[in-house]
């Protein structure tokens, strides 16, 4: 692989003087790249004429793994997929699994799964509006986020031993039921997190700075949000009410009371502000599904040691944090699938890089990457 | 080694100065002074490429606090004393990585945090593009283990790096050696430095 | 009229003016077509509503590689399958790029994993592995000495 940029090509000014366009390298070690992500801008003197993402730097296969992997040994695999949001990437995995195999869930699995779900959100959130605030200078948002994470991430070890790949989402229904006292754990969290929330939207979103900085930067528009294949919080951000949740709802969503958020000019802040007001919901989601919460098991009857579907293939998917999390299935009868193929709402998103920064400086491209929230997990699978 | 400046050149004349004393006393107690407060104060280059990341992050941050042991992630590495090399190393990215190294100066240290790194952990079978170890083409000094490994783990790695800090010294030819830490091939392009 | 009878017509006109078969997967609509009408069904699909690509995907068959794309549509809700089969000698397709700028890094990616050619794709290179890196590693006959198989034990 070369890490050498083109070379650099002379330009004529309109005074007739030589003007160089700038080509800058950004990544794939950065402490502003959310991960391995490598930016190669072109500048002509301050404002960015053509940025080209290369990425790959963390394509490790798991689509061909997962050709010699039985269907519960691929759960793991989705936990390192979008490593921020564990729980929900098992879940897209395990809804396509379910379905290809005609598994049924019990209901109180389908009420721990929303939950956990809600619960990732928003620690996802918080550590892309974190980062986000991390690469504009802001650094107290940065520890208030990690702080509020922290706490999501505690309750996720006390239900399932583990601090960042959970393992817990199975094909059939999940790993473990709640522990004693867990369910009041999670309400007292939720009962203080609008609190929180609202500092945090103060310190943040309300600052002189920050709106300085993000608003007017990166504006997308709903019609190329749709057309360029954008999905969730960047989505939302342009105007695009479009939540996989209300709009194509699974699992027990059609019975909760939450509002789907909108932002009005699709630009960062718009787009920041739509990940910070969605944790309001999801703290209301979780609240319902512990008032609803029903008995009974949490893994499904009958389900065989190896799962084998039929013949086919399936395709199912989720509103992650990112978007529209979906995996498509193909099965040939054996207890390994014969293609999995992930869709990554970040991948999608990440597209839009180029088209959104184009016109702007070069700390604008930090600023418009922390609001489209990537995860190169997921981006490279 | 990096071909230092006059500082560097007048440590090691002054180093290997003491070194001829008799009972090098001076040159054991300087060392251990150096040494300690070196351990004391180590900066992280955090080479967070995946799921560890994020535990690195989370140790050097809010709830688990890097900074009370002297460490701070740096993003530059020729701040940093030591590299730690938190998520899976494809083969996309290792010149990347081997290029950082190269640009720390001395003395520095690895340590590879995480399964990925250690052995390529869960991502060693039926990959094409993942590098299986860290060692295969840096000098590796901590392993840690785990998929992440807690934060509590990491941080104890850089407690226990602090003693292998304790083998450095100022004379030139009582420095660790580091090239019989490679135990296998060294991967094209680099060099056991 | 309902969105679902809306779509019922337009999908019946494709299948007599573009030889598609039809059919239910689930939820979804399948539409099978052969690669040829292939540009023509996405703008036609574009025109009946179907706003967004959700994904671009390819599947080895053996002899064939099986196209598989998902187009949504928010006003008639609903999505729909396409799939294409093309055969794996000289594999090549036309891009979708001009119809759903979405396409573009997704038709990226199976060339880079699987070497399908997509015709009328402006930027076509690799993706996700460098540059200079030999074979198409999805497809089923991929093999790579650094490649370690796990042993088979379940």
């Amino acid at each position: 692989m070369s890490l050498e940029v083109e070379s650099r090509k002379p330009v004529v000014s309109e005074d007739g003087l030589p003007v160089e366009e700038l080509v800058v390298n950004v990544g794939p070690s950065h402490p502003s790249t959310h991960g391995v992500g490598r930016f190669v801008v072109h500048l002509d003197g301050d404002v960015i004429v053509k940025c080209d993402p290369v990425i790959g730097y963390l394509h490790r296969g798991i689509e061909k793994m997962a050709e010699n992997r039985t269907y519960l040994q691929i759960v793991p695999l989705t936990d390192r997929l979008d490593y921020v949001g564990s729980m929900y990437a098992n879940w897209a995995y395990c809804r396509t699994v379910e379905r290809l195999a005609g598994i049924r869930v019990p209901e109180r699995a389908e009420y721990l799964r929303v939950i956990v779900c809600e619960l990732q959100r928003i620690a996802s959130h918080m550590m892309g509006i974190g980062a986000a605030a991390a690469d504009t200078g802001a650094f107290s948002m940065f520890l208030y986020a990690f702080d509020l994470r922290e706490r999501i991430i505690e309750l996720f070890e006390s239900l399932c031993g583990a601090r960042l790949t959970y393992n817990y989402v199975r094909p059939g229904g999940v790993s473990f039921d709640a522990p004693e006292g867990w369910f009041d754990s999670v309400s007292a969290f939720t009962a203080g997190i609008d609190k929180t929330l609202d500092e945090m939207d103060s310190l943040f979103f309300g600052n002189v700075i920050t709106r300085g900085r993000l608003k007017g930067i990166g504006v997308l528009s709903a019609e190329d949000a749709v057309a360029c294949g954008a999905s969730g919080p960047v989505a939302r951000g342009s105007g695009v009410n479009w939540d996989l949740r209300k709009h194509d709802p699974y699992s027990v969503y059609p019975r909760m009371e939450f509002d789907v958020i909108v932002g009005d000019n699709g630009d960062s802040y718009d787009r920041g502000r739509c990940k910070l007001v969605e944790c309001y919901e999801s703290a209301r989601i979780v609240d319902q599904c512990i008032a609803q919460m029903p008995g009974g098991s949490v893994k499904a009857e009958g389900l065989p040691r190896l799962i084998a579907p039929p013949p086919g293939d399936a395709y199912d998917h989720i509103e992650s944090a990112r978007g529209s999390l979906g995996v498509y299935l193909v099965s040939d009868g054996s207890p390994r699938p014969y293609r999995m193929k992930v869709r990554s709402p970040a991948f999608c998103n990440l597209a839009l890089t180029s088209k959104l920064v184009a016109g702007h400086t070069l700390p604008d491209l930090m600023v418009v990457l922390g609001s489209l929230d990537p995860v190169f997990g997921e981006v490279d699978r | 080694m990096a071909k230092g400046g006059v500082g560097v050149a007048l440590v090691d004349r002054i180093g290997a100065a003491l070194n001829r004393t008799p009972g090098g006393i001076i040159l054991t107690s300087v060392d251990a002074l150096v040494d300690w407060s070196r351990g004391q104060s180590l900066w992280a280059f955090p080479m967070g490429t995946a799921c560890c990341a994020m535990e690195l992050i989370a140790a050097s941050f809010s709830k688990f606090d890097f900074d009370r042991l002297g460490t701070f992630p740096r993003p530059d590495p020729r701040h940093t004393d030591v590299m730690i090399l938190a998520g899976t190393i494809t083969e996309k990215m290792k010149p990347s990585v081997k290029l950082l190294y190269d640009q720390m100066p001395d003395p520095k240290w690895v340590v590879a945090m995480g399964n990925c790194t250690v052995s390529g952990g869960i991502f060693y079978y039926d990959t094409y593009s993942v590098v299986r170890g860290a060692d295969t083409f840096l000098p590796v000094d901590v392993y840690i283990a785990g998929c992440p490994p807690r934060p509590e783990s990491l941080q104890d790695a850089i407690v226990q790096l602090r003693e292998l800090v304790k083998q450095e010294s100022i004379a030139p030819g009582n420095r660790r050696e580091r090239k019989g830490n490679l135990p296998r091939v060294i991967a094209e392009g680099g060099d056991a430095q | 009229m309902s969105p679902q009878h809306d779509l019922n017509y337009h999908l019946a006109q494709l299948t007599s003016d573009l030889d598609a078969r039809i059919s239910d997967h689930f939820e979804d609509v399948v539409i099978e077509i052969s690669p040829l009408n292939l540009l023509q069904l996405a703008g036609e699909l574009r025109e009946i509503g179907f706003d967004r690509l959700g994904m671009v995907t390819a599947v080895d068959l053996g002899d064939e590689f099986e196209m598989v794309y998902r187009v949504t549509s928010r006003a008639l809700s609903s999505s729909a399958f396409v799939k294409a089969r093309i055969g794996r000698v000289d594999a090549h397709i036309a891009s979708l790029c001009d119809v759903w700028p979405a396409a573009n890094w997704q038709e990226r990616e199976v060339w880079d994993l699987f070497g399908i050619d997509f015709v009328g794709h402006p930027d076509m290179r690799r993706i996700l592995l460098p540059e200079e890196w030999p074979g198409w590693p999805l497809r089923k006959d991929y093999d790579d000495p650094n490649v370690i198989h796990r042993p088979d034990y379940i």
